[in-house]
């Protein structure tokens, strides 16, 4: 059986006054059925971008999909009309964004929100659709659902309006929910109780599930596999544990040695990465990575390195280090 | 600069309390939100306190009512000796000057009109801290140097610089004054994970370097537990929890601490699979209407009756931390530790 989601080469460009940015160039993965893709990266790599796309919403202008495929159960995407993408986004897809209180909307009731998607995706009749409602605050672990249904959502607490926005993404069982930074935005405690819930609804349901974070303990918890995007590129990709254990890129390296961890002994002094990331990729001709990279050789200033195996053959990362070592 | 030989900081029974009022013309109070409702702690001179807990805690009210940024409503602020809360406006101001603070948001703090060699003189000329404009330019020079920026940003203006690069010209201005004490409010919040390590070196050089003591306002543990000697946990205006980290954090003996500091994902996917975590039910009560007793209560895995009615106060526990619970000794047994095993009680090396 073939993925569920296939992205092949996706290259997403932003116009600025400044020039053109490649916030996403030449980006490949797969999601398989039911599996949890985990998406790393810094603000600006580029992984936000690459979940838009995929969604097609990215706003053009300014920005621009500007080249790679996108098929989702074996359907185009890129070629799809907007009626077609329309009735994906919800039954297909569907998402999860980092801020709940600007994605829902402030002047309708929680209730007529979530009665608007299953009326127009699953064409359920108002009550059903109010039956519906209750059903899903009840499964996202909302007190007295009956009630709350006509409430707004500045009567919500942080917590409560994420998973009112979980119930929505998952009102038509969708295959695959992309779930943008979704507890980025909610205190510790809280995180936890949202990262349970969509643990719990994933093993229901049986969805897929692609998680964009940038915050790797998160990553550790949650993926199968994880992809490390740096400047608007896959720099490195794998199971979660082989990516953890022995990292195959510099820039993965770094990260892990820059966070204080609870998990180790306190260490006297972090090791930062040094510099700062660049604005998109910076082409072909060089390793993006390189200016702040520890082991820049003559070769990562003529050529971009391409993902290449590192020990088990679904690790792979992009530096010319993996390469020079057999 | 110091005076005497007692804690640079002692804070006591800090209250701060907001009033909540109903009606336009004909106001009338109809609540009181106990944003901060009895904290004290003491910090001594060239030590970091960190002080961590999640939203609406009060952590980041304490931080501004030691400034009288807000001002408190009980309690006593000593800072040297001074208490803080007796002085009149231009002894304040020139106490100030010793006590600096640095926020999350260094753009939102800086003047976008103002070049940062000019919004690092403003304080220096302020304060008649350096004689002549070749010395202030100096010193402008010099403070840039400190924080690892090029001299020659003096004439950059704040939309010129990254995140990161702000943060290092906030905490230059705040190093400017030439301050004892800087209250640091979740300094690397919004920073990305490879900025925020550059900026907590920096932090750790300035205070070696400089004799600085910090107060640590954060809700990342891990950062907390990073730049800090001791920590203080809060929840709804109280503090829970406090003392050495290393033991704090290797024991907590606060159901509130433990459920915190299991609830933190480490990236460590083969320990992420097998811990045990505390997942607290629902959300912190409103600090307007606190419940009776403990005020962890409500959410407390361990809850007794007693919890319900007898409000514990914070008292030295078994691990040598104070704690504001009944039940500290047994916790160990009751609740899961979060890195048994894992996280052995840390050193300090400088």
């Amino acid at each position: 059986m073939s993925a569920l989601l296939e992205v092949e080469d996706l290259s997403v460009a932003f116009r600025s006054q400044s020039g053109t940015v490649r916030a996403v160039d030449g980006v490949s993965f797969s999601v398989d059925r039911g599996e949890t893709l985990g998406i790393v990266g810094e603000s600006g790599s580029g992984k936000s971008v690459t979940a838009l796309a995929v969604m097609g919403l990215v706003a053009d202008p300014p920005g621009r999909i500007t080249g790679g495929r996108i098929r989702f159960e074996g359907q185009d995407l890129r070629a799809a009309s907007p009626e077609t993408l329309r009735s994906l986004r919800g039954h297909g897809i569907a998402m999860i964004f980092q801020d709940p209180m600007t994605s829902l909307n402030p002047v309708l009731t929680i209730g007529r929100q979530l009665t608007e998607v299953t009326e127009v995706h699953l064409g359920l009749s108002p009550e059903q659709a109010r039956r519906r409602a209750v059903e899903l605050l009840d499964m996202v672990g909302i007190p007295s659902p009956e009630s709350r249904l006509d409430d707004y959502p500045h009567r919500f607490s942080g917590g409560m309006r994420q998973r009112v926005m979980i119930a929505m993404a998952m009102a038509c069982k969708p295959r695959l929910i992309i779930a943008d930074e979704p507890t980025t935005a909610l205190d510790v405690t809280i995180q936890a109780q949202i990262l349970e819930l969509l643990r719990s609804l994933q093993a229901e349901l049986g969805m897929a599930m692609i998680l964009i974070t940038h915050d790797l303990g998160v990553v550790a918890g949650m993926a199968d596999r994880v992809c490390v995007m740096y400047a608007g590129r896959i720099v490195e990709e794998g199971p979660t544990e082989a990516i953890f254990d022995a990292p195959g890129m510099p820039y993965t390296a770094g990260l892990l040695g820059s966070v204080p961890r609870l998990d180790r002994p306190d260490s006297a002094r972090l090791v930062p990465i040094p510099g700062l990331p660049p604005a998109g990729s910076q082409g072909p001709g060089v390793c993006s990575f390189a200016p702040r990279c520890g082991h820049t050789m003559a070769r990562c200033l003529e050529k971009a390195p391409s993902l290449v195996p590192v020990g088990d053959a679904r690790h792979r990362a992009a530096c010319w280090l993996r390469e020079a070592r057999p | 600069m110091t005076t005497s030989a007692g804690p640079l900081l002692e804070v006591e029974n800090l209250a701060v309390h907001f009033p909540v009022t109903r009606g336009f013309i004909f106001e009338r109070q109809v609540g009181t939100v106990k944003a901060v409702d009895g904290v004290s702690f003491a910090l001594q001179r060239g030590s970091t306190l960190g002080l961590v807990g999640e939203s609406g805690c009060g952590k980041s009210t304490v931080g501004r009512a030691i400034l009288r940024l807000v001002e408190p409503t009980g309690g006593s602020v000593r800072f040297d000796g001074t208490d803080l809360r007796g002085l009149g406006e231009e002894e304040l101001r020139r106490l100030r000057r010793r006590i600096q603070m640095i926020f999350q948001d260094p753009y939102a703090s800086l003047n976008p009109r103002m070049s940062v060699g000019a919004a690092l003189a403003e304080p220096i000329r302020l304060h008649g801290l350096r004689e002549g404009e070749a010395a202030v330019k100096d010193r402008v020079r010099e403070l840039l140097g400190l924080v690892g920026l090029d001299p020659a940003y003096a004439e950059r203006f704040p939309h010129e610089f990254s995140g990161g690069q702000r943060q290092r010209i906030g905490i230059a201005r705040a190093l400017a004054c030439e301050p004892d004490l800087i209250v640091c409010d979740e300094p690397v919040s919004a920073l990305d994970v490879s900025i925020q390590a550059q900026v907590m070196n920096l932090l750790q050089d300035l205070q070696q370097k400089l004799g600085l003591t910090y107060l640590f306002i954060a809700h990342g543990l891990n950062v907390v537990r990073h730049i800090s000697d001791r920590v203080a946990v809060m929840y709804l205006g109280r503090i829970v929890e406090m003392g050495e980290k290393g033991p704090l954090y290797a024991d907590p003996r606060h159901p509130y601490t433990r459920a915190l500091l299991s609830a933190v994902p480490v990236p460590d996917p083969r320990l992420e699979k097998r811990r045990r975590r505390i997942i607290l039910q629902g959300d912190v009560p409103s600090p307007l209407n606190p419940p009776p007793g403990c005020r962890f209560q409500t959410r407390c895995p361990v809850v007794q009756d007693r919890c319900r009615s007898e409000d514990q106060q914070l008292a030295p526990g078994p691990s040598g931390v104070d704690v504001a619970c009944w039940r500290a000794p047994e916790v160990p047994a009751l609740l899961p530790n979060a890195f048994a095993g894992t996280a052995a009680p840390s050193t300090r090396t400088h």
